[in-house]
């Protein structure tokens, strides 16, 4: 090794902070067994340091990216080791975002924050009165109101509503077995294992159930402009669900999509509502904008379905099925995804018309996929949703909108 | 026994010693796998190699090899150990005291236990295989497995590793496997080869594959890749399909030899479709033009 071996510590230290700015989880055991590894592989090779960097330190393939640039910008300078410390402070301290970017991101979270954003602007003690002014008649009368026609107010009230809600599965039988005294099958091993206490005799016959194993959620939410009014909302629903993970969720994978499919599965662990919403603001690019439904679900069904849909899952598809183009994709797309899922249900907020009927060609294209088509305008359509996902009996309209296009 | 490469050139070395054509980053990955002792955690496509390292670092070092293939529900009686309750009651009947009846014979020992016990040829390599198609539960056990390589068997006491084992996870990735099982491993993304490494392979792996024909395979699989396919053809396939075409003699490629034999590399009817229908004329066309201008 150089000279410089005693400032390597040092360096990797501060690279690993200059990482961790990047958005790369870098734990300080990691740290110390990089070092570790660091010494035995030896300072001589630019490209087997590299190897030896990332694989102590990166654990998911989409970090892969962030580590190589960060680490190329990092040990550009070939005499970085002897003037560490004047060349390291301008990289460290320059902002990871770039600037070309944050105009896109305040958009970005500006659409988020349009409609609902005055209320919680509001002073403290008007915020009081509000409450105040929502008894439970108007709860009541708020949740037949479509989110569409809601003042601000209604909207921060409905939103206030939202996170109580959470979706109520039936749990389906697991691989793993608990003692059951009234159940059928009996506990082999476990009786055996009684027989050996009482000297060989089987005196008692314990029996087992399969231990009821929780199903996993995604969901895949249309952000794009015809949706405005209610993606917002959505993305409430969705945050609120996220955060009763652990109650009826094994784990739950969100997505958004306009003209392109986002995974915003990390940020809906963020437990304050506004900031996971403000988070999946600046981090998806295409609020409000076009709507690209088919190449989106094939997006989904080639790089993530194999990911997520492997065990049992159920999957929301948030959306108003409002697409032109590509209506062969949209319903080759749905039939793959239909394939891999134990459940697909259709939110579609057109429902609120009465007369609703599949007439658009997205529509017609993806319903004969999903396994029910239920409402999502308001927060009784929601409401719905969440008790009949318990009861297994659902506010479908599937078959009548079935009956309807032959 | 055998001693563990020196350096990353050796291990390099150790692995093409046995048929495994690794990249230097792989390379490296094993020397400091095997020389700071922390599990390897291989994630990639199906049939890209992750096993098989796992078969060919055992083979080259001349140690034993432990398969875990999970699966969900996996627990301790499937992957560390279980009495043998049948021998034992019939041991109690024939007069066998209680205390005499945790005795190691009535043990029956599965893929962790095995792992952490001592073994004549060195410490073995563990594979734990597809860790993606287990559930939590397994996951956080393992936790504590992979760290202190030892595990507690309540009648016997704690059973620790002399020397820990060599460990390779692998995973397809059908689901996120957690950040805490990752992070006590070596992580390694396992991509398609490129057409250097994919040839020594296929030389390697199939030596009675002649030069032009493997040529044209690998040239074939390399441009298939690149097309917007649901599934990939990985290596495995590569190879599967060099021994497809020497069993039914094929000397060259041609668009009917493909249709005929394109089941041994692609597994989606989609896909199938797709490339039968058109697309592997172009391919083939491009690679003989390819392979002129090369000339």
């Amino acid at each position: 090794m150089t000279s410089a071996a005693g400032t390597l510590p040092d360096n990797i230290v501060y690279f690993v902070r200059a990482l961790r700015r990047a958005g790369v989880p870098v734990g300080t055991a990691q740290i110390l067994e990089a070092l570790r590894a660091v010494s035995v592989v030896g300072f001589t090779n630019r490209l087997d340091f590299h190897t030896t960097l990332r694989a102590m330190i990166v654990t998911r393939a989409e970090h892969l990216l962030v580590f190589d640039q960060v680490f190329t910008m990092f040990w550009r300078d070939p005499e970085f080791l002897e003037n560490m410390i004047t060349n390291l402070l301008p990289v460290i301290t320059a902002p990871p975002v770039d600037p070309l970017m944050e105009p896109a991101r305040t958009r970005a979270a500006e659409a988020m924050a349009s409609g609902g954003g005055k209320p919680r602007c509001a002073p403290q003690q008007e915020q009081l009165e509000i409450d105040a002014q929502f008894s439970h008649s108007d709860v009541e009368k708020l949740s037949e109101k479509d989110f569409d026609a809601m003042t601000a107010v209604e909207i921060y009230a409905a939103e206030t509503a939202i996170r109580t809600m959470g979706l109520n599965l039936p749990k389906v039988p697991g691989r793993r077995y608990s003692l059951a005294a009234n159940a059928v099958q009996i506990d082999r091993r476990r009786a055996l294992q009684g027989a050996r206490r009482s000297g060989g005799e089987m005196i008692l016959l314990p029996k087992r159930r399969a231990k009821p194993r929780r199903l996993n959620l995604v969901v895949l939410c249309d952000i794009s402009g015809s949706m405005t009014s209610y993606s917002r909302m959505m993305m409430h629903f969705v945050h609120s669900v996220a955060q009763f993970q652990g109650q009826s969720w094994a784990a739950v994978h969100g997505f958004t999509f306009g003209t392109r499919l986002h995974n915003i599965s990390p940020l809906l662990t963020i437990k304050d509502p506004d900031a996971a919403l403000r988070a999946i603001g600046s981090h998806v690019r295409d609020w409000e904008g076009g709507t690209r439904i088919a190449s989106s679900l094939g997006d989904f069904n080639m790089h993530w379905a194999r990911r997520v849909l492997s065990t049992p899952s159920v999957v929301l598809l948030i959306t108003d099925g409002l697409e032109r183009e590509g209506i062969a994709k949209l319903e080759s797309e749905m039939a793959r995804m239909a394939l891999q899922t134990r459940e697909l249900i259709w939110l579609n907020p057109l429902l609120r018309w009465e007369q609703f009927s599949p007439q658009a060609a997205g529509i017609r294209a993806m319903l004969p996929y999903v396994s029910s088509f239920v409402a999502c305008h308001n927060l009784d359509s929601l409401q719905e949703l969440s008790d009949s996902l318990r009861n297994g009996l659902h506010a479908d309209h599937k078959k009548r909108l079935i009956g309807m296009l032959k | 026994m055998q001693q563990l490469p020196k350096s990353i050139d050796k291990t390099s070395e150790l692995l093409a010693s046995e048929g495994y054509v690794a990249d230097r980053s792989l390379a490296t990955l094993t020397y400091l796998s095997l020389t700071l002792n922390r599990p390897i955690f291989l994630e990639g496509e199906a049939g890209v190699g992750k096993t098989e390292l796992a078969k060919v670092i055992a083979k080259g070092l001349g140690r034993d090899l432990i398969r875990l293939q999970c699966y969900e529900g996996l627990d301790t009686s499937t992957s560390v150990y279980e009495w043998n309750f049948a021998a034992q009651m019939l041991a109690m009947r024939n007069g066998v005291g209680e205390a005499d009846i945790y005795d190691e014979k009535y043990l029956i020992k599965r893929a962790l236990l095995k792992a952490v016990e001592p073994h004549a040829s060195g410490p073995p390599v563990l594979l734990i295989d597809e860790i993606d198609r287990t559930d939590a539960p397994f996951e956080a056990f393992l936790l504590e497995a992979l760290s202190d390589f030892q595990v507690t068997v309540p009648e016997l006491g704690i059973i620790k590793a002399q020397e820990p084992p060599i460990v390779i996870l692998t995973s397809n990735r059908t689901r996120e496997v957690h950040d805490a099982l990752k992070r006590r491993c070596l992580y390694h993304w396992v991509d398609y080869p490129d057409f250097d490494r994919e040839m020594k392979i296929l030389t390697a792996r199939v030596p009675e594959a002649k030069q032009a024909l493997s040529l044209e395979v690998v040239a074939f699989i390399q441009k298939l890749r690149e097309e917007d396919l649901f599934k990939r053809p990985g290596l495995a396939e590569t190879l599967d399909w060099a021994k497809c075409l020497i069993a039914l003699d094929v000397v060259a490629l041609s668009p009917d030899v493909i249709t005929d034999t394109i089941g041994a590399v692609l597994k989606y009817q989609d896909d199938i479709a797709k490339i039968t229908g058109g697309a592997a004329t172009r391919i083939l066309d491009q690679i003989k033009q390819d392979m002129q201008a090369l000339k």
